[in-house]
């Protein structure tokens, strides 16, 4: 298990690029490209329907809770009223995972 | 850890029907899981309890993570677990529909919710929750039992919906009065109005509820979600 004081960005990021690999192969999604940090996960040029992102974000509070021992809630009120979505892109999605275990750590 | 046996968790298992559904799917052979407020005078090969109140979402949670650490996986939840009262509204405190909606509605949601956080890894998962012939009958003194009884039904079958792209389907059995701690109390002519109103006039019996839940839990019934099948004839 990775420690919270051992966290970097690259691991968060490479939990949602693992996370949203999974659910294309489990949904038969095909896309031109690997994951990385620019594939836009909601709006127009996202692959993934409002379901595809619920079922997202379950899993990768899972995994974190699995690979940092810390239970976060991604989709809660602060996420959702901020002006810029932080779930539009992976590497967005990465820099909130981090800031909220950020918080955790320096709580 | 991935286990190949069926993996059940029912709340209230401490005693009557909760117990018996406890003892009959570990006798099946599926590994059990269950938990109460208070601890269990038994024990059974295969049943693991949690001392969980369902209404309490770090104590639900906390179950639902060492289901998962242990197992890898939850197929069946029975969502049993609940709160009755018997009062006329004028003279029921506010107190009561607390304790009644916490177990009830809040405990149903929470447990509902964290089970297919889990149950969606594998895309299948059955979920039952009870309600009661108290929501179509609409028993006088009754009203927030009753009351809480609806909320579960409403949630039962929306979360039918949000639940069947996950492969997890979700129904409620509605049973009559069955003889269990819920009914003590309850004078025996109340009693004997409601048998009188049913299809078929006899207090309900474990056995009656467990067929129910057979039907809903089997493999087959994966096109049978957001039904709730109410006991003795009752609709």
């Amino acid at each position: 298990m990775t420690t919270l004081s051992t966290v970097d960005r690259s691991t968060v990021l490479a939990l949602v690029i693992a996370s949203l690999r999974d659910l294309y192969e489990q949904n038969d999604i095909t896309a031109d490209s690997e994951p990385g940090e620019d594939t836009y996960l909601i709006g127009r040029r996202a692959l993934l329907d409002s379901l595809g992102l619920v079922t997202l974000i379950v899993d990768l509070e899972q995994k974190i809770e699995e690979t940092f021992d810390v239970a976060l809630t991604l989709a809660n009120e602060r996420a959702m009223s901020q002006k810029h979505s932080p779930f539009l892109t992976v590497g967005s999605l990465a820099d909130y995972i981090c800031a909220l275990l950020d918080e955790q750590r320096n709580a | 850890m991935t286990t190949d046996q069926q993996v059940v968790l029912i709340t209230g298992t401490r005693k009557g029907i909760g117990r018996f559904l406890a003892e009959r799917f570990a006798h099946s052979g599926a590994l059990v899981e269950g938990c109460s407020r208070e601890p269990p005078d038994w024990s059974l090969e295969g049943y693991t309890h949690h001392l969980a109140d369902v209404a309490d979402e770090a104590q639900v949670k906390a179950m639902m993570t060492s289901i998962a650490r242990r197992h890898g996986r939850l197929d069946i939840v029975i969502n049993n677990a609940g709160v009755a009262a018997m009062n006329h509204s004028l003279l029921t405190p506010i107190a009561s529909l607390d304790r009644i909606f916490d177990t009830n509605v809040r405990g149903t949601f929470l447990v509902c919710r964290e089970a297919a956080r889990l149950m969606q890894r594998r895309r299948f998962g059955r979920i039952v929750n009870v309600s009661t012939v108290a929501v179509p009958l609409r028993l006088e003194g009754e009203a927030l039992y009753a009351a809480s009884k609806s909320a579960v039904e409403t949630l039962t079958r929306i979360l039918a919906r949000e639940f069947g792209p996950l492969g997890i389907t979700v129904n409620a059995i509605g049973p009559t009065p069955i003889e269990t701690d819920l009914i003590r109390g309850v004078p025996p002519d109340k009693i004997q109005k409601i048998v009188d109103s049913l299809a078929i006039r006899r207090l309900g019996r474990f056995e009656d509820v467990a067929n129910v839940i057979d039907f809903f839990v089997r493999p087959e019934s994966e096109y049978v979600t957001g039904q709730v099948i109410y006991l003795g004839g009752v609709s």
